[in-house]
C-alpha cells in the first residue's frame, strides 16, 4: 500500500480551550481536526472530567510538517505557561494527501 | 428532632461516598442534564412571577443588587491580599468567585423555604442572574486594570454567553412570555420533578466537593477560614440589603444566601479564559471544597435566623 507521510499532532488539554484551539488551528493552516473527551492525571493533578472545570479534551490534527511546526510554536507561546497542556507528534501515513 | 432534609442527606451521602473513594459517579451527560433542568426550572419560576410585576417597580432593587455584586469582590480582594498573602491575580480570581453566586446553593435555600412553608419573593431568580455577572468584570479589572490589551469582545462572550447565564435568562424569558397556564404541560418535568433532580444534583456535588478536600490540605488553612468567614460577612451584607429593600423574611434570607454563596460554574469558566495565570485549584478548592458544603450544611439555617433577626420580633 502506498501512503504519503504526514504529521499527527495530538494535544491533550483543558476543555475550556476547545473553541479557542479550533480557531487557532484553522488559522494556522490545519484542514481539519478531531476532538474527543479525555480524562487522566498529570502534573496539574487529576483531571477527572467530572464537570466542566476539570474536563480534558484530546485534539488530533493531521497536517504537513510546516503546519505542525507552526501549531507547536503557537501553542507553546500562548498556552503552555498557564494551561494544562500536553502536545506530541507522530508520523503517520495517509491515503489522500490533498485532504491534509 | 426535626426531620432531616433529604436533599441535604443526599449531599452528605455524596460527600461520604467521595471521601471513601467509592466508584460512584454520575455520567457527565447526566450531570449536564441535571444542571440544565435546574437552571431552566429556576428561570421559568422566576419568569412567571416577573410577568406579574409592574415594569419599573423592581428597578431600584435590581440596581441595588448589581451594586452589591460589584461591592462584594471589592471587599474580598484586600482580605485575600493582606491576610492570605495571595498574588494579585489569584486574589482577584477568588474575589470574583465570591462576588458571584451559586445556583445550587440558591436551589437548596428555596427548597428549604418551601418545605417550611415560608413565603419569599418568587422573582428572586432575576436577582440570581444579576449577581452572576458583575463580579466577573470586577475580578478581571482587579487583576489587570483597565487596559487596551483586554479583548473585551471575547470576554463579553464568556461573561454573557456562559451556559448558566444563557439557561437562566432563557428560562426567565420563556416563563415570562408563556405564563403559568401555558407552562402547565412542561410543569411535570420542571416543577414536579424539581426536588428529585435537585437531590441527584446534590449527590454529584457531594462527590465533587469530596474530591476537593485533597487539595485543601495542600493550600493551607487560610482558604478554609476565608471560605467560611467571607460567606458570613456576605450574608450580613445581603441580609441587611434585603431588609432595607423591604423584602419578606424569606426574600431576605435568599438574598443573604446569594451574597454568601460562591460560584463554581460560570466564574471558573470565565476566569480560565480571562485570567489564565490564576491558579484554578485555589478558587475551586475554596468555593467547592469549603463554601458550598458550609452553606448547605450550616449556612442556610443561619441565614434564616439572620433574616428573622433583622426583621425583628413579632413579624
Amino acid at each position: 500500500m502506498r501512503t504519503d507521510d504526514r504529521k499527527l499532532v495530538t494535544i491533550v488539554t483543558e476543555a475550556a480551550l476547545e473553541r479557542h484551539l479550533a480557531d487557532d488551528l484553522k488559522r494556522l493552516g490545519a484542514h481539519g481536526y478531531t476532538v474527543s473527551d479525555a480524562r487522566g492525571e498529570g502534573s496539574r493533578g487529576v483531571r477527572a472530567a467530572r464537570w466542566d472545570a476539570s474536563s480534558n479534551i484530546r485534539v488530533e490534527v493531521i497536517c504537513d510538517d510546516a503546519t505542525a511546526e507552526k501549531i507547536a510554536a503557537h501553542l507553546r507561546a500562548h498556552y503552555y505557561d498557564h494551561y494544562a497542556m500536553v502536545m506530541y507528534f507522530s508520523d503517520v501515513g495517509v491515503l489522500r494527501p490533498e485532504k491534509f | 428532632m426535626p426531620d432531616l432534609d433529604p436533599i441535604v442527606l443526599f449531599f452528605i451521602f455524596g460527600l461520604v461516598a467521595g471521601l471513601m473513594r467509592s466508584e460512584l459517579r454520575l455520567p457527565t451527560a447526566v450531570y449536564e442534564l441535571l444542571s440544565v433542568v435546574l437552571l431552566l426550572a429556576i428561570g421559568l419560576k422566576g419568569g412567571v412571577e416577573l410577568a406579574k410585576q409592574s415594569p419599573g417597580s423592581l428597578l431600584p432593587q435590581m440596581i441595588a443588587v448589581i451594586l452589591m455584586g460589584l461591592a462584594l469582590p471589592l471587599a474580598a480582594y484586600p482580605a485575600l491580599r493582606a491576610l492570605g498573602r495571595l498574588t494579585r491575580v489569584d486574589a482577584a480570581a477568588i474575589a470574583a468567585h465570591y462576588g458571584s453566586v451559586s445556583v445550587g446553593t440558591y436551589a437548596v435555600a428555596v427548597a428549604w423555604l418551601v418545605s417550611r412553608e415560608i413565603a419569599f419573593e418568587a422573582y428572586m431568580p432575576l436577582m440570581l442572574v444579576l449577581l452572576e455577572m458583575p463580579a466577573i468584570l470586577v475580578g478581571i479589572m482587579l487583576a489587570r486594570g483597565i487596559s487596551a490589551e483586554t479583548n473585551w469582545r471575547l470576554l463579553a462572550r464568556e461573561v454573557f454567553l456562559g451556559k448558566s447565564i444563557v439557561l437562566l435568562l432563557g428560562g426567565l424569558l420563556i416563563g415570562w412570555a408563556a405564563g403559568p397556564v401555558a407552562l402547565e404541560p412542561v410543569s411535570a418535568l420542571f416543577f414536579d420533578l424539581f426536588p428529585g433532580v435537585l437531590a441527584l444534583f446534590l449527590l454529584e456535588m457531594g462527590l465533587v466537593a469530596a474530591g476537593q478536600f485533597g487539595s485543601l490540605r495542600r493550600h493551607g488553612f487560610f482558604l478554609v477560614g476565608f471560605g467560611i468567614l467571607f460567606p458570613l460577612f456576605g450574608a450580613a451584607v445581603g441580609g441587611t440589603l434585603g431588609w432595607l429593600l423591604g423584602l419578606s423574611i424569606g426574600g431576605t434570607m435568599l438574598l443573604a444566601t446569594l451574597a454568601a454563596s460562591a460560584s463554581y460554574i460560570a466564574v471558573p469558566a470565565a476566569m480560565r479564559i480571562a485570567l489564565p495565570a490564576a491558579n484554578p485549584a485555589l478558587s475551586l478548592t475554596a468555593s467547592l471544597g469549603v463554601t458550598f458544603p458550609f452553606n448547605i450544611l450550616v449556612g442556610i439555617p443561619i441565614y434564616q435566623r439572620l433574616a428573622e433577626f433583622l426583621h425583628g420580633p413579632g413579624v
